[in-house]
């Protein structure tokens, strides 16, 4: 008798493990992929999976083997014309062999190549990155609890029971308890009624002792009783401490053009997707600027374009009001500015001095990428050099260029390499 | 009678009252199989079978993931379809099902794979000589839980060292001929007692007056080469003398080995597994459609896979693959029948002793006794050497072009059967690399030697083999090169 299983419902994924050695071990290869790709990559598909190519010599699982020369006899099917003695000329390129017994293997293919999907290219791409510095903002315990209503619960202390809550169950149960009986004593009511009114006394004596039974039995059952208690409920739930806000400042003005704000872009793109995968409870804060600054929300800032002169004030006092508003306690922040420096007059010196005496003392870490046209690189600009003098006096302040797409990704590792000490 | 089933649906019902069918008639041709167990898998979980060898339980390991991105990246862009089943040489005899299959589908692998492998599996000689059914599957749990045991513990990068090391010699791990038992004590006290014996019934104090014996004799067994004789199962070696492997390193070669053992008997019939299987579920199902269980468009759809599995597309056609085993193996066993039913002369010229036999029992005989080489030098038919249109090609060093070495035609039948059943012999696919000496008193290097035949070298993978080989032997390993007698070219060295 054969013994028929279904196991279609009954672990998948066996290969998972072996995918996931596999991908270890090919981690170079893998990492050089997801580099490449993001470089290239425009902006809104950052967040997929990807191709990656592993030369096939890497791959290869040596065994001993025979290699190509010496004497050898192959048969093949399919014979049309060849009488023996034939002479085929020896076909070039493809080994000795039109294709013996073992040919076949595929050994045309130079790479390797398979996909990453879209978690595991997201994986390797935030690889090692930690924000830096994530002070726990009070002392003690990572996390910390705050009780949370949550529901109703049969049991508890007098001072939680919920009132309402219990006369409703009580309410219920009574109607539940009293409705036939209630039914019961209104028929021999009127039983008792109509046996009086026609004068058969034993009648209305018999339903009338009925009647007061049944009164009896209704008074038994109690106004509230044990079940129909109802306290609230409260559980305690975990709350992160380590908040974090990040500041995302970027200089939109006409010397910003369309290769700079791409740059700016995808430093900011790789900056959301790490904040929002790697902590849960970071808020993001996005402020534009030209010769004034706004708040906006995350769409319009890395899609909307605008045009105007550059005043870099305008966006370090935004950020400083926000701040003070919103996120004066309890948080840590985050700036990251992303400008080509093109400031000009008292701008520069005004922008570095608020910066060191306002933005730095309350943020743990603010970050400058200056971005370049690839012609003036080496230039440094007025605002660089301002902010390089703050940056001597502060360990707080970052400062990075980039002239090219795929410069930017190793700056944002530089940037949010794991603190080592 | 009536048919089981109309239309393409199964359930589980079904499928039961179907290998009930199939089994009646099984039953009739006189197959013997162990118990079935079916199991239905989905693709994705067909995928998961074929990266692991097919087999139910694997450890982890990379290649085998390598694998699975292989198969599942050619089966998602349509370069390569999944088999319609899996099955594994085990007691009780496992087979997976996919549930994409049709009805006719599953009675076809059933008939397939539960009665065709499964009778194939538990009768040929080199299965039952080379694999326990009935303990595979505890084994391979056993492995598994030993291999992640042993990763956390030594870490799962030295635990792969060794298995990449093990994996590169798989094909040099398997015992090609049966090891002597090892004696019981018993009967090693008695051998040892009798020898005594012998030596007191014969000796004669005169022996030691001649001179220079003994001298001799020491400085002999002072150069003794270790092992006495050459050693080809290289995995075997290295697991019992390696001079540095942990025990815990000395298992896993060990659990390498017996899977290169286990699928060693499948490497050497694969021909003859396929055809016999082809053979039986091509004959059951003509046999349940005789009697009317299955209907017209059943058969119809079991013709449209069956043509399209025995397909044997020409040498210069596209999508050729090298001779279809499925085609051969089917044609070989149809072929025997056919000699044994309707011989014509030719038949009984080349197959005496088998025109006119009963074919049922001439199949089993040849089905029991034979694997891929033997079976095709003993049953490959001039007539099928035709209708393959079979040609040997000849590819010699001094010679600038290919030259036809035989064709089918009179003076070729011999010879092209030859060279067709040397194809399949293992000593032209696996090269001769064995274990010659092992300088036990000296630096404990290892020499191996390759016995070069016809020129034909080995590929350049060889130092990569031979760097793991060191790997796992821990001193100076060496690869010498001999054709016939003489040493060729230069040794490949890997030194500590």
């Amino acid at each position: 008798m054969v013994h028929l299983i279904d196991r279609r419902s009954s672990s998948r994924g066996r290969s998972a493990v072996n995918r996931e050695r596999f991908l270890r071990r090919y981690k170079a290869h893998v990492q050089s992929a997801v580099r490449k790709l993001v470089g290239e990559r425009r902006l809104a598909d950052i967040e997929q999976g990807g191709d990656v190519h592993v030369p096939r010599k890497d791959i290869a699982e040596p065994s001993f083997g025979f290699g190509h020369g010496g004497d050898r006899e192959f048969v093949l099917p399919g014979n049309r014309e060849y009488v023996t003695g034939d002479r085929i000329p020896r076909p070039q390129g493809g080994g000795s062999g039109a294709g013996g017994g073992d040919a076949g293997d595929g050994d045309s293919e130079d790479a390797f190549v398979f996909a990453l999907s879209r978690e595991e290219f997201m994986q390797i791409f935030f690889d090692d990155l930690e924000l830096p510095r994530l002070a726990r903002t009070e002392l003690g315990r990572t996390e910390h609890r705050t009780s949370v209503r949550a529901g109703y619960a049969r049991t508890g202390v007098p001072a939680n029971l919920a009132i309402v809550r219990t006369l409703t169950q009580s309410l219920a149960r009574r109607i539940a308890i009293d409705g036939s009986l209630r039914r019961e004593a209104e028929e021999l009511e009127r039983a008792f009624g109509a046996a009086a009114a026609a004068g058969r006394s034993a009648h209305a004596a018999h339903a009338y002792a009925e009647l007061q039974r049944i009164e009896r039995k209704l008074e038994r059952v109690p106004f509230i009783d044990e079940p129909d208690l109802r306290y609230r409920n409260r559980v305690m739930r975990p709350e992160p401490v380590a908040r974090a806000v990040m500041f995302c400042l970027m200089d939109v003005s006409a010397s910003m053009d369309e290769d700079k704000k791409d740059l700016a872009k995808r430093f900011f793109t790789l900056l959301y997707l790490f904040l929002t995968r790697k902590y849960g409870e970071v808020d993001l804060v996005f402020i534009r600027h030209t010769e004034d600054a706004e708040e906006v929300d995350e769409d319009t800032f890395f899609h909307d374009t605008r045009s105007g002169g550059t005043v870099v004030y305008s966006a370090l006092d935004l950020a400083e009001k926000i701040r003070g508003e919103r996120y004066a306690r309890g948080w840590n922040v985050y700036v990251a500015q992303a400008s080509d420096g093109d400031a000009f007059g008292a701008d520069p010196a005004r922008s570095a001095r608020f910066l060191r005496d306002r933005l730095l003392p309350a943020a743990r870490y603010y970050t400058y990428l200056e971005l370049a046209a690839e012609s003036d690189s080496g230039r440094s600009s007025t605002l660089w050099a301002e902010y390089a003098r703050v940056a001597t006096e502060s360990g707080n302040l970052a400062m990075r260029r980039a002239t090219r797409r795929d410069e930017i990704y190793p700056v944002f590792r530089e940037l949010f390499r794991k603190d080592t000490q | 009678m009536t048919a089981l089933s109309h239309g393409a649906d199964w359930d589980f019902e079904l499928i039961e009252r179907y290998d009930t069918a199939i089994a009646g008639v099984a039953d009739e041709f006189g197959l013997d199989t162990y118990p079935n167990q079916i199991e239905i898998i989905t693709s994705e979980q067909m995928l998961d079978a074929y990266a692991s060898s097919g087999l139910p339980v694997g450890y982890p390991h990379w290649s085998y993931g390598k694998e699975f991105i292989r198969n599942e990246q050619a089966y998602q862009h349509g370069m390569q379809g999944l088999a319609y089943e899996i099955v594994i040489n085990s007691d009780p005899c496992i087979a997976y099902l996919m549930e994409e299959n049709t009805m006719a589908m599953q009675a076809l692998v059933i008939a397939h794979a539960c009665y065709g492998h499964n009778s194939f599996f538990k009768g040929n000689h080199l299965f039952r000589q080379w694999t326990s059914a009935d303990a595979i599957v505890d084994y391979l749990v056993f492995a598994r839980h030993y291999v992640m045991d042993c990763e956390e513990r030594y870490g799962a990068a030295a635990v792969e060292e060794v298995l990449d090391a093990c994996h590169a010699l798989m094909a040099h791990g398997v015992d090609r001929y049966r090891r002597p038992a090892a004696p019981t004590l018993r009967a090693e006290t008695a051998r040892l007692k009798a020898r005594e014996e012998n030596r007191e019934r014969q000796f004669n104090d005169l022996w030691r007056t001649l001179p220079g014996t003994p001298a001799a004799a020491a400085s002999k067994a002072k150069r003794e080469v270790f092992p006495p004789e050459p050693e080809e199962n290289i995995l075997y070696f290295v697991e019992k003398h390696s001079p540095k492997l942990e025990p815990w390193q000395r298992e896993l070669v060990r659990i390498v080995r017996k899977l290169a053992q286990y699928f060693h008997p499948q490497g050497q019939t694969k021909v003859m597994n396929e055809g016999w299987a082809t053979f039986w579920h091509y004959t059951i199902l003509n046999r349940l459609h005789m009697k009317g269980l299955v209907d017209d468009a059943f058969m119809i759809e079991f013709l449209k896979s069956h043509t399209n599995v025995i397909a044997q597309p020409a040498f210069d056609s596209r999508g050729y693959g090298g001779i279809n085993p499925y085609a051969l193996g089917f044609a070989l066993f149809s072929d025997i029948r056919r000699i044994c039913e309707r011989p014509d002369a030719e038949d009984r010229a080349w197959f005496p002793d088998l025109a006119g036999t009963d074919w049922r029992r001439s199949l089993d005989f040849a089905m029991r006794n034979f694997k891929d080489e033997s079976f095709i030098a003993q049953y490959l038919s001039p007539r099928l050497m035709r209708e393959f249109h079979l040609f040997a090609v000849a590819d010699r060093v001094e010679d600038d072009a290919l030259v036809v070495d035989s064709i089918h035609d009179e003076h070729g039948y011999r010879r092209l059967r030859r060279l067709l059943a040397a194809q399949y012999a293992i000593e032209n696919r696996v090269p001769d690399v064995q274990v010659l000496r092992y300088d036990r008193d000296g630096d404990r290097s290892l020499t191996l030697r390759f016995a070069r035949r016809r020129g034909r070298p080995l590929s350049d993978a060889a130092e990569e083999v031979v760097a793991h080989l060191h790997r796992l032997w821990g001193f100076a390993v060496r690869l010498e090169t001999v054709d016939g007698d003489e040493q060729v070219g230069r040794a490949l060295e890997c030194a500590a």
